[in-house]
């Protein structure tokens, strides 16, 4: 552990992400494709179960956090709350957002930061699930007609919401608009591989798409939460 | 994705961070050799470290029938002159 004390609300953010992300991905227990691909998408929701664990209980009950806030006390960016949809929208979003937390967790792994020690970690983790959602937007973008077209529909639902993820973050003193470049040529260059299209809209809609770290969320995380949070709050006190 | 014609069967050997040899894990549905070695790395290394991992597709591999096992590995141990014990390990031969 660390002696540095994390910053509270840089700590609930990228503890959010993982959290929210995790427990999306932990939906398609059941549900993959193939029992292979099961078995990769609950790896990668265990790996960011693991990250949201550590961070949230850098400033707090990890359970308290995680069960007992109300939608509008997550910080977690609104890209990570989104249903899973279809396989290539679930791949979508990993994209998008496996490519940018590597490049931050790469980030804060080089600095001195409270945040050091576990993006050290972590970087190696998200290196694998960037490499897993590459791996899978290569073959859907270059797959069947029906493969591109879900593919590409996945990417351009989902863009209006990365433009959240460079907003600053308090008590994070990465420079994230900085990181904005170097995803979007990561960014390009898998798609332009897979012979899929960056999307043309803009980052952000007009009622500013990404509001999440403001504790601004879409509709399904409420959703999303009640079911997360459903035992918790039945049994209040309850130890598992 | 049903079909084993998309996914078809792969074996997989790893050998662990200090073995000598690569020996047979099990077997998995992959498209391709890249996510067979992926799905490998998730289902039989728990991605430990250092570890090497091998992939063939099912069909690679010719296997020795069943029904030929009698003559094909019985050992006809009831003729001592097919095994090499009756040399006189010659004098300042060290290394056998």
């Amino acid at each position: 552990m660390t002696t540095t004390r994390a910053p509270r609300t840089a700590a609930l953010a990228l503890g959010d992400d993982a959290l929210v992300l995790s427990h999306r991905l932990g939906e398609w227990a059941g549900h993959a494709p193939v029992l292979e691909e099961e078995v990769a998408l609950a790896n990668i929701a265990l790996d960011l179960l693991g990250q949201a664990r550590t961070l949230l209980s850098s400033v707090g009950d990890e359970d308290e956090l995680a069960y007992l806030r109300q939608e509008r006390e997550f910080r977690n960016v609104q890209l990570v709350e989104q249903p899973n949809g279809d396989f290539a929208h679930t791949i979508a979003r990993q994209l998008l957002f496996s490519t940018y937390q590597e490049l931050l967790y790469a980030e804060l792994a080089g600095g001195s930061g409270p945040f050091a020690p576990l993006a050290a970690k972590a970087v190696k983790e998200t290196a694998y699930h960037r490499d897993h959602a590459e791996q899978w937007t290569l073959r859907l973008g270059d797959g069947t007609e029906e493969s591109h077209r879900r593919m590409q529909l996945g990417l351009d639902t989902l863009w209006r919401f990365t433009g959240e993820l460079f907003q600053p973050i308090e008590g994070l003193d990465t420079d994230l608009p900085a990181l904005h470049g170097e995803w979007r040529s990561a960014i390009g260059s898998v798609l332009r591989r897979a012979t899929l299209t960056v999307p043309e809209g803009p980052q952000s809609g007009a009622w500013r798409a990404g509001a999440g770290r403001q504790g601004l969320h879409t509709e399904p995380f409420g959703r999303m939460l009640a079911e997360m949070q459903h035992l918790h709050r039945s049994h209040p006190g309850a130890k598992w | 994705m049903s079909g084993s014609g998309d996914w078809p069967l792969w074996e997989v050997f790893v050998r662990s961070r200090r073995g000598l040899s690569h020996t047979h894990a099990g077997s998995l549905h992959a498209p391709d050799p890249e996510m067979a070695l992926r799905n490998a790395r998730d289902l039989y290394t728990r991605r430990g470290e250092g570890v090497s991992i091998w992939v063939v597709p099912a069909t690679a591999i010719t296997a020795s029938s069943p029904d030929e096992k009698d003559p094909f590995f019985d050992p006809a141990a009831d003729k001592p002159y097919r095994h090499p014990t009756f040399y006189e390990i010659p004098e300042g031969v060290r290394h056998l």
